[in-house]
């Protein structure tokens, strides 16, 4: 899948301070029977944000306030559990475009990049800070891989994976990649039978 | 990093499978050799490929099945109660996807169907050495036979089924080591629940565990299933166990096993890591300090030992959870005792349970829902007159599949129950809204089931 180019991304942040926030959370089993990757911004966090006859409470999700921030700030080992894509689907078509914690958990992270989502792990300090001041404006920069924070709050370096920021940055797809690899495959094949 | 003469199991797995090399700028691409597929995550997969024209490129190395959104229980006239319209549509997906590019498939019809990590080994399909992949992160179990295996996404599955490849940049490796004996009525399950309480369920992040020493060598391959399938749970992409003379002797009857298997035995053997092989961490355990654990809270690390008190951290977990501090757990009334999932489900699992439960009751208050991890599993048990047991104490007995693990078929427990669950997850909600889900080994569930409340099994009598 091809999607648009990240390049640099400023918005307010929506915090989550909660620590080990699960791919269940962030969007129940229950609705994974879906065939599509459409559409599943409004089960994000289905039950944290809806009461038992569906209706949304006041959870701070709800407000659109965060409905118009691009960039999550959570507690520590975020989207740790299953594998299931559908949490990051689900956190794009919310409106989401990246995610800055302290830990990111290894299949989440892995699924992020593939959709052009941002994981963004960050020194503790600045973490911390994020996590203490809600809804501030912050620059996310892949180019130079540096997260600016607000009234000269400093600059601070994140690491991503070099294949991935090429991708991101260009917004190319890693199948593509694979399937030019063709014939070093066959060659593989040919010798493992 | 690697000894450049002393290898890990996983140096070596891995090696076998590298098509192009890792560099600072790109990740290795590696080859798999089984790409277990099953309905929930991979529709989006195959769209992709339809869209761009793609073939399976090795449908002869992929293996199909239905699980997660499957019925467990059958109508009179042996239809299925699919829990929505959507439920049954995916299902037929994939069995429509399969059929389209030649992937052989368990379905319906097949006495191999099961949860894909039960069904995968009880057919032979893995092997050790091997690389697997399956859009599910509980692909770890297949580790046990010293393989390399690890879940991944829909982006990826569509990856493998065009590429038989995916890329990756190798892991961290991790040791952990328990050596000594179990004591008596202390489990698997038991053992993976304390290195899980005591790593921390991010401690093994960007790791790939082996688990090495006594303890595991004196596990059967159902048991060594049992650990690596938890692996994820520390964090861990994925667990590994060095191939032995256990694991050779487990392919006798398999029908997937390899032809010449006394040659194959040999290379398998030779995949065990170097002695002086170098781990990036190791952690240690002592089997004998092991022993029957719970979980208390809402994540897989907040685990305690069964006759422990319920410690004080963590006050929104216990919020969820209904429990209090510095209480017994042992003693909390318990509504449902969901014995199956991927991590506890085989034969073996049911024979615990059955040792426990014949003669006896299930408690007038609890509902017991005893779920087969696949159709071989579930003639085993019949064969051998287990189900009887079960069906005469009061438990249900049912079709093979995910069920209560992850209720997506609808097997769900009400608001505020708390179910005993042999499974993986206590996330939140994991087994339906509300839910407070306790996490254990068959022995507990099954003597929890007969008191009606969390029960050591050691004391039962
Ligand atoms: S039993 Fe549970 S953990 Fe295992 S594959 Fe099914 S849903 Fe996943």
């Amino acid at each position: 899948m091809s999607f648009a180019p990240f390049k640099t991304l400023t918005s307010q942040t929506l915090v989550l301070r909660t620590q080990n926030i699960d791919t269940d959370q962030i969007i129940p089993a229950r609705f994974l029977t879906t065939t599509s990757r459409e559409g599943l911004g409004k089960l994000a966090f289905n039950d944290w944000r809806y009461d038992a006859d569906g209706k949304e409470n006041n959870h701070p999700l709800n407000s659109d306030t965060a409905k118009a921030c691009q960039i999550l700030v959570t507690g520590h080992n975020f989207g740790c559990g299953s594998s299931r894509e559908h949490a990051p689907w689900a956190l794009m078509d919310y409106g989401l475009r990246a995610v800055i914690s302290s830990e990111i958990a290894d299949i989440f992270h892995t699924n992020s990049l593939k959709n052009g989502f941002l994981p963004i792990v960050i020194e503790a300090s600045a973490h911390e800070w994020l996590l203490d001041n809600p809804g501030v404006d912050v620059t996310i920069d892949l180019e130079t891989c540096e997260v600016r924070l607000p009234k000269n709050g400093g600059t601070y370096p994140f690491k991503t994976d070099p294949f991935s920021r090429h991708c991101l940055l260009a917004g190319q797809d890693e199948l593509d990649y694979l399937l030019g690899q063709d014939a070093a495959i066959a060659k593989y094949e040919a010798r493992n039978v | 990093m690697t000894n450049e003469t002393q290898k890990s199991l996983f140096d070596k797995v891995w090696e076998r499978h590298v098509v192009s090399f890792e560099t600072h700028e790109q990740p290795a691409t590696v080859f798999i050799d089984l790409h277990l597929i099953h309905e929930v995550t991979t529709p989006q997969a195959f769209t992709v490929l339809k869209e761009r024209g793609l073939k399976v490129r090795r449908p002869d190395l992929t293996l199909a099945t239905i699980d997660h959104s499957t019925p467990t229980l059958l109508n009179e006239d042996g239809s299925r109660p699919y829990v929505n319209e959507q439920a049954k549509k995916q299902v037929d997906l994939l069995l429509a996807n399969a059929k389209t590019h030649g992937i052989t498939t368990h379905g319906w019809d097949s006495p191999y169907r099961g949860i894909v990590h039960v069904m995968g080994p009880e057919l032979g399909a893995t092997q050790p050495g091997m690389t697997i992949v399956c859009g599910d992160s509980h692909t770890a179990t297949h580790g046990a036979f010293g393989a390399l295996a690890f879940g991944i996404g829909t982006t990826q599955v569509g990856h493998v089924l065009a590429s038989q490849c995916i890329l990756m940049r190798k892991p961290k490796s991790m040791c952990v080591w328990v050596d000594g004996e179990l004591s008596d009525g202390v489990s698997a399950k038991d053992v993976i629940l304390a290195i899980i309480a005591n790593i921390g369920v991010g401690g093994g992040t960007g790791h790939v565990i082996e688990y090495r020493g006594t303890c595991f060598e004196n596990m059967s391959m159902s048991e060594r299933m049992t650990v690596c399938n938890m692996s994820i749970e520390a964090g861990a992409r994925a667990g590994m166990i060095a191939p032995d003379v256990t694991t050779v002797a487990y392919f006798e009857d398999k029908v997937m096993a390899p032809d010449d298997l006394a040659q194959t035995a040999s290379d398998w053997l030779s995949l065990a890591s170097d002695p002086d092989c170098i781990y990036d961490k190791e952690v240690r355990l002592d089997a004998a300090d092991i022993k029957p654990m719970v979980t208390y809270g809402t994540h897989p690390g907040m685990a305690m030992p069964i006759d422990g008190t319920i410690p004080q951290e963590n006050e929104k977990a216990l919020t969820y959870m209904n429990m209090q501090a510095g209480l017994a757990i042992a003693g909390t009334k318990v509504d449902t005792v969901f014995i199956g999932s991927c991590t506890n489900s085989r034969i073996e699992d049911f024979r615990v349970a059955a040792k426990i439960l014949k003669g006896k009751s299930v408690a007038k208050s609890v509902t017991a829902v005893f779920v087969p991890g696949s159709e071989q599993v579930k003639a085993e048990a019949e064969g051998e007159g287990l189900d009887k047991i079960f069906l005469q104490a009061g438990a249900q007995w049912r079709e093979p599949g995910c069920s209560m693990c992850i209720g997506m078929n609808g097997d769900i427990g009400r608001p505020g129950d708390l179910i005993v669950s042999t499974s993986n997850r206590n996330f939140e909600g994991r087994q339906g809204p509300g839910v407070r889900t306790v996490l254990a080994s068959p022995a507990t569930a099954a003597a929890s089931a007969v008191k009606g409340v969390i029960t050591d099994a050691r004391g039962l009598s």
